[in-house]
């Protein structure tokens, strides 16, 4: 029997396997920030214990940061505290921090991949959910709690038990406008908000195999949305072509042995997997989430479910999130009227997704009614965009281009949406006041948003490209 | 280090009938910048717990004085999102020593395991009893037992064994901590850097 690309690392990985006992898996890099991470230095200072590789542990501050005046104290006391705390601890346990002010700076799952510090083959933890985007380079990475946060601190270990593996197939071509948020979207509505959990999903197909490492990246990103312990994709010449030259990324010989161990990376013909979920890439439209977790995505063109399509124990839950989101039975969301859009987050706010806006916005103009935040994933992305114009293209949109952080993702810096406004969102979370109190949030692409910020209406991106095509 | 032990409660419930109910309504992102492990109970639920101007909200069932106890039953899928400890701290502050649901998201799992905080994994036909005996009189009592693990309610004695794994049991019945039990085997640890690739 043949072995899945998941059981390939983590039995790489296995430091000790005891009947009986989680595995102790060893963690090759550990990224912290600033909100999972205090709690676990002080535990590390009360048992006496320093951490274990400070060298392989990376850290970053990324939830509280503002993205405006990034060189002014921050104004928020409390956060202003926090992300001093970090900056405290990594000096006192001697770990390198990419702070405020570094030109590493960024959303933790920004800066690794770009770093060339996340590699195929490798372990990745964080105390953080959405970890799971590393695993787009074919490496097991994921999400922790602060308690996990100070046993990788004190032993660069994790006990863990094997998760069940399960395969995602995407095959087919896209249609136009349609993306790698919109695949991940699609696979959500359909496994539901809990249909991956327990399991480590990898994401086959030759629909997955043609995304770019941007594109991968969203896929395995919102894989803890549904549920999953990590999502993966086996590494190829687009990984490795990604990985080459960067800051950390092997050099020399080190990088000939690498890239021939990575060519190792793959589930074997004859593996096995636990569950298997195939998907036809035709079938996938934009999408765009109506409810109150991510599970609850539509395509753009169809119409909110009626309550009595859900079993009776399910209604009382789905009433309230339509009642959230201020929707009712079989109402379209196409041409419903927005506040805001966010084009961020560690799901879409790479060069590529940049990129990818200002394509679209180049000589167009937001609607009055928007407000639009642009926000880059690290400053390295923020620089790039600024090297090819990008911002001058924002900026005569009515997009202004902010500065790196988690930003409107997660109501936890000064960027929030306000009570009871709408905002078509690329972040990965539609949670009740996840942007802030009682603010309401449809998920969608990049590209989807950006038409959307246009009209000032959730838009379909599709009736936008065919006008353009005609006008060409 | 050691932790809390946990082996056997019996206790009235506080009911959540909703599924889904992820980390974020648990404990906000907005309440996650204290950097000490305390105090997170007074935020638990907050936004459906309080109003914009931090009034209760009285049709929060932890605004409803007839319901109390150690025990808060919720709907499927509980702990959903965000992989923030700060949920199962929440939760523990407040003074609830378990969650009773028919699905957990695991991160969530895992990380109320290591507080101390029992998550019991039961039937969706086991929940919806509780759910009704509990509706029936708020002071329905339930029982769980680590050690033989097994939920019952006990008006009825209606009873259903439940899943843990056997390590984090006995960490939990013992107040053993991971971190002792890894850094007991340092030497493999030291072993496995010096031999992998």
């Amino acid at each position: 029997m043949g072995q899945t690309l998941f059981d390939k690392i983590w039995d790489a990985h296995v430091v000790s396997s005891n009947e009986g006992f989680p595995d102790i898996l060893y963690i090759d890099t550990h990224f912290i920030h600033e909100v999972t991470s205090p709690q676990a230095f002080d535990g590390l200072k009360a048992r006496g214990l320093p951490v274990f590789r400070p060298k392989q542990t990376v850290a970053t501050a990324d939830h509280n940061v503002p993205t405006w005046d990034q060189h002014l104290p921050i104004k928020e006391e409390l956060s202003r505290y926090q992300v001093d705390t970090l900056t405290k601890n990594c000096k006192e346990f001697g770990i390198e921090l990419y702070g405020l002010g570094h030109p590493f700076q960024g959303i933790v799952h920004v800066i690794g991949p770009e770093l060339g510090i996340t590699r195929p083959g490798g372990t990745y933890v964080c105390g953080d959910s959405h970890t799971s985007t590393h695993g787009a380079f074919g490496a097991i990475a994921f999400g922790i709690g602060t308690s996990q946060v100070e046993q990788v601190m004190a032993t660069q270990c994790l006990l863990q038990q094997r998760p069940k593996r399960m395969k995602i197939e995407v095959n087919g071509k896209l249609q136009k406008g349609v993306g790698a948020k919109d695949i991940i979207l699609y696979i959500i509505s359909k496994t539901s908000a809990a249909g991956g959990t327990g399991y480590a999903v990898e994401y086959a197909g030759d629909t997955i195999r043609s995304l770019s490492m941007e594109g991968r990246m969203t896929i395995c990103n919102m894989s803890i949305e549904m549920g999953a312990r990590c999502g993966l994709i086996a590494p190829d010449e687009t990984t490795i072509n990604y990985v080459k030259g960067r800051e950390f990324a092997p050099k020399g010989e080190e990088w000939d042995k690498a890239v021939a161990y990575w060519k190792t990376l793959y589930s074997d013909e004859d593996a096995d997997f636990d569950a298997v979920l195939s998907f036809n890439a035709e079938d996938i439209e934009p999408m765009i989430t109506y409810g109150t977790n991510p599970g609850m995505g539509i395509g753009v063109t169809q119409h909110v479910p009626e309550t009595e399509s859900f079993e009776a124990k399910e209604q009382g839950s789905y009433k309230k999130a339509l009642e959230y989101m201020g929707l009712h039975d079989d109402e379209q969301l196409l041409g419903k009227r927005i506040d805001y859009v966010f084009i961020g987050s560690c799901t879409n706010s790479r060069i590529e997704d940049l990129r990818q806006v200002a394509e679209f916005v180049q000589g167009k103009q937001k609607a009055e009614n928007v407000t639009v935040w642009v926000v880059p994933g690290s400053k390295q992305v923020q620089e790039q965009a600024i090297r090819e114009g990008l911002d001058k293209v924002f900026e005569a949109a009515g997009f202004p281009l902010r500065e790196p952080g988690c930003s409107a993702c997660l109501g936890m810096n000064e960027d929030k949406i306000p009570a009871g406004k709408y905002c078509v969102s690329t972040s990965n979370r539609n949670f009740e006041g996840r942007q802030g109190p009682n603010s309401r949030t449809f998920l969608a692409s990049p590209l989807t948003a950006a038409a959307s910020a246009i009209t000032g209406r959730v838009t379909d991106i599709r009736e936008f490209l065919k006008e353009e095509e005609l006008v060409s | 280090m050691s932790t809390k032990i946990f082996k056997h409660i019996q206790t009235s419930v506080v009911p959540l009938p909703i599924e889904n109910i992820d980390t974020d309504q648990i404990i906000p992102a907005r309440f996650l910048k204290a950097t000490t492990r305390e105090g997170f109970g007074n935020n638990l639920f907050r936004d459906w717990r309080f109003d914009e101007n931090d009034n209760p909200k009285q049709d929060f069932i932890l605004n409803n004085p007839n319901y109390s106890g150690k025990i808060l039953v919720a709907g499927k899928n509980f702990g959903c999102g965000s992989s923030r400890e700060h949920a199962a701290w929440a939760i523990a502050d407040y003074g609830f020593d378990a969650v009773v649901s028919s699905f957990f998201a695991d991160i969530f799992k895992g990380n109320a395991l290591n507080n101390g905080l029992l998550p019991v994994q039961v039937s969706d036909e086991f929940l919806k009893k509780i759910f009704d005996a509990v509706f029936a009189d708020e002071h329905a009592v339930i029982e769980i037992d680590l050690v033989d693990q097994f939920i019952k309610i006990v008006a009825t004695g209606e009873k259903e064994t439940f899943e843990v794994n056997p390590y984090k049991k006995a960490c939990m019945t013992n107040g053993y901590d991971d971190i002792d039990y890894i850094l007991s085997k340092k030497e493999l640890i030291q072993e496995f850097e010096n031999t992998a690739p």
